[in-house]
Parts: C-alpha cells; sequence; structure tokens
C-alpha cells in the first residue's frame, strides 16, 4: 500500500556543506536521498522506514569524472548514462560501463547513480563487481575531513557498510592500471534488459605466455554483499591455464561464496552459474 | 528535526509551458501531472520503474514519473506525451504507430512514444539493437512487440527531413 506522503519530507539543501552539517548536527535524523531509482520504489510499496531525507541529487560538488595520468575520479552522483557517454571510461573500464549499461532501463540509466548503487547496498548490485575488480576507492566526507576508503571490504554484512551517521560518499577513485588486463562481465537474470541479476560475475587478469600473473575475481547476488572471490584468485595467480586448474578454481569458487534461495533463483543455480561463468572467463583468458 | 512535511511550491516549464505546482517534496511526478496539471496522457503500469508507461523527458532525458518525486521537478523542462505532437501535426513516430499498428489498448503508448521520441532524438538512425534497447523499458502487454519495433523502424525512414 502507497505511503501517506504528508509524512515524509525531502528537503532539499543548496550545497554539500549544508548536507554535512546537517547530517553531523541531528544525528540519524536525515538519509541522503539521489537518483531515487530505490527509494521512490519503497515509498510506494510503503516500505519506505526512514522518513526524513535530503536530497543531494542536484549538487554540482558530486558530479562530474576527471580523468588523471594515474587515475579517474568520478562523482558519487554519476549516472549510468553519464559512465556510458564517457570516453575514458567506456574504453579502460569496460567492465564499469558494461554494467552501466546493463543496469535497468534507459530511463533508470539516467536516474541511477555509482554512489547510490553503493550506498543501497544491494548484494544484487551491478555495479561494485565491476569496481572490485578496478580496485576501486571511495572519497569519505563529512564536517570533520575528507577521507579515503578502499571499496573492497567498505560492505561489512547484508546492508551494513563503513559510513558513519555523519558521513557521505563524494567520490569513486579508480587506477588506471588494468588496460593491459583481459576483462569479463557477464550478468544472468531472467530476460536479457531490465532484470535483477540472480548472479553477476566480474574478473580480470593479466596473462603473460599462457600464465595468469595477476587476476580479480568479484560476484554479486551470491552472498549478503558482492564480493572479491580471493581464495579463487589465489589459486589461479602463477597458474598456467589448464583444464585441471578451471576444475580446481570452480571448486573453490563453490565453497566461497555463499548463495541462497531467494525469489529470483536458487543457492544452487547460483553455485553452478558462477562455476559456468568462472569457466567462460578462463576461456576467455585462453584465446 | 521535521514532524512531516508541508506542501512546496515547484516552478518549472511543462511541455514548454511555465507551471508552477503545490506538491508534497516526496509526491511522485506521474501523480503531480496527472492530478495537478490534469496531463493524463502519462500512464501508471507498475509503479515501481519496471514498466515504463509513466516515461517523460525532464531536460531531454527520458526517465520513470513513478521515480521522481516533486522536489527534483524544481526548474526543469518537462516533457509528456501531450508535448509530443506540434498542434494537430502529429510526430512521425506518433503517425507511424498509428499506420503501423503499434498501438493495441493503448496503456503502455504514451511511454513506448515518449522513449522511442528520445531514442530517435539520440540516434536518429538507430540499429536494430539500438532500438530494442531504447524500448527495453517499456512493457507492452498486446502488441508482442513486433508492430512496436516496426513503427518505429518505419518512424525513421518517414521521418521529415529535419529543415
Amino acid at each position: 500500500m502507497r505511503s501517506y506522503l504528508p509524512a515524509y519530507e525531502l528537503a532539499a539543501p543548496r550545497d554539500l556543506a549544508d548536507v554535512l552539517d546537517r547530517i553531523a548536527r541531528e544525528p540519524g535524523a536525515w538519509k541522503l536521498f539521489a537518483g531515487g531509482t530505490d527509494l521512490m520504489v519503497l515509498l510506494e510499496a510503503g516500505k519506505l522506514a526512514h522518513k526524513n531525507f535530503l536530497s543531494i541529487w542536484k549538487l554540482p560538488e558530486l558530479r562530474g569524472i576527471e580523468i588523471a595520468t594515474d587515475h579517474v575520479t568520478i562523482g558519487a552522483l554519476t549516472t549510468y548514462t553519464d559512465v556510458r557517454r564517457n570516453g575514458t571510461l567506456a574504453g579502460e573500464f569496460p567492465l564499469l560501463a558494461r554494467a552501466a549499461a546493463e543496469t535497468g532501463s534507459i530511463a533508470t540509466q539516467n536516474r541511477g547513480t555509482l554512489g547510490g548503487n553503493i550506498a543501497n547496498a544491494s548484494p544484487a548490485a551491478d555495479s561494485p563487481p565491476a569496481l572490485l575488480v578496478y580496485d576501486a576507492e571511495l572519497e569519505i566526507v563529512s564536517t570533520r575531513g575528507t577521507r579515503w576508503s578502499r571499496y573492497d571490504g567498505f560492505h561489512s554484512g547484508y546492508k551494513k557498510m563503513d559510513l558513519r551517521y555523519d558521513e557521505l560518499i563524494r567520490r569513486i577513485r579508480l587506477p588506471r592500471a588494468r588496460q593491459a588486463w583481459k576483462q569479463y562481465y557477464r550478468k544472468v537474470g531472467t530476460r536479457r534488459a531490465q532484470a535483477i541479476s540472480k548472479v553477476c560475475f566480474a574478473g580480470a587478469a593479466q596473462v603473460d605466455a599462457g600464465r595468469v600473473s595477476d587476476v580479480r575475481l568479484a560476484l554479486g547476488s551470491v552472498a549478503p554483499t558482492v564480493v572479491r572471490a580471493r581464495e579463487t584468485e589465489k589459486l589461479l595467480r602463477g597458474e598456467r591455464l589448464s583444464p585441471s586448474v578451471l576444475r580446481a578454481a570452480q571448486e573453490v569458487l563453490a565453497h566461497e561464496i555463499g548463495p541462497i534461495d531467494d525469489m529470483r533463483s536458487t543457492a544452487r543455480y547460483r553455485r553452478r552459474v558462477s562455476q559456468n561463468l568462472l569457466a567462460e572467463f578462463i576461456e576467455m583468458l585462453s584465446q | 528535526m521535521p514532524e512531516g512535511a508541508r506542501k512546496i511550491r515547484v516552478t518549472c516549464e511543462v511541455n514548454g509551458k511555465p507551471a508552477a505546482l503545490d506538491a508534497y517534496p516526496m509526491a511522485r511526478l506521474l501523480d503531480v501531472l496527472r492530478e495537478e496539471l490534469g496531463l493524463t496522457g502519462t500512464k501508471e503500469g507498475c509503479g515501481e520503474g519496471e514498466c515504463g508507461a509513466c516515461a517523460v523527458e525532464i531536460d531531454g532525458a527520458l526517465v520513470n514519473s513513478c521515480l521522481v518525486p516533486a522536489v527534483h521537478a524544481e526548474g526543469a523542462k518537462i516533457r509528456t506525451i501531450e508535448g509530443v505532437a506540434r498542434g494537430d501535426r502529429l510526430d512521425a513516430v506518433q503517425q507511424a504507430f498509428l499506420a503501423h499498428g503499434g498501438a493495441q489498448c493503448g496503456i503502455c503508448t504514451p511511454g513506448m512514444i515518449l522513449a522511442a521520441t528520445n531514442l530517435l532524438a539520440r540516434h536518429p538512425e538507430p540499429t536494430d539493437a539500438e532500438i530494442r534497447e531504447g524500448l527495453a523499458g517499456n512493457l507492452c502487454r498486446c502488441t508482442g512487440y513486433v508492430k512496436i519495433f516496426e513503427s518505429v523502424v518505419a518512424a525513421c525512414r518517414e521521418a521529415e527531413p529535419q529543415p
């Protein structure tokens, strides 16, 4: 049932300093509202528990994509459409561009933001696996100052993250370090477009003369958070690609993820598909 | 800390005309357009951003108006299905939907037309894949999509050259 509208405040502070001041002064009173593609769904379903929001959608301090020599810095309010239209991101960070293209529809891509995708903390989000593969870092700001935090480990449990009540994700930084790596992204859902994932797999590896010198693997919808498959990475690192290495890696992957049965899929299906996607990734590396 | 919200005044432009709306800040743009401005061409399907029936353009970008709060309409240029035709002259996409059976029950049609015109503004000569992607966020339960797809293809072919 629809929520009672007069109960919901959505204020629009004029700048970032004003937002930070308010969330610091009134602990827990306000939550942040960006593109609204998740929160408005909860509102209509009568499931939006929190009542007071600050809109950050129009704050210029949270927008823009900066390209530096060794990294790219992306404002938290960068939409999926912005990601797709940026030449550097599309060229050097194809997994992120692909994730953006596979998130919802064009209408959703015009409103959904990378920062929102992180802060909403869904284990089924499409961009976080790509961000993990790229060793993303988050710039977190508050009235107390600025800190940079590795995105890996930012989510500590289902919908839990390393973000205090007075903090906000301002930017995402990606090292420009993957150009020479082979990269792979595949989202498996009920239909090709406009579906939430059953399993999402992002992988990248540096292969020298048939040997994996370094590798990153990250999966969505197979654990309480989006996860790095560290054990599987460890097994693959230094190995020469072969059917027996693949089988061993699939075995490790099946044990280190923790998928569940839910409305979208089953644990068994997700585990099997994760292994199949790993096989497809390894096959791509071998080519 | 506030105890509930008051209505706010939102000034924007709708279909080329200035509009001032009084709405709760979290009110859905969909409801504001329909109930405050009487623009009932914008339809509600799912109410959760899956079906595209409520699609409108904000500053040239396609959005689902069920997911846009009224406060985000401040200062925006909004285009709804009522703003697609120029007077009595239908847009090439509307004409093509008529000629090629792109509309049946009509509920998805306003959103489909907006998605298609938005696509053609970005890609005047879209590939088949671009057309499919441009319409992927709009669900139709009547046509089976083939006639809609053909209507968009026809609209590209028949669109008058822009002066």
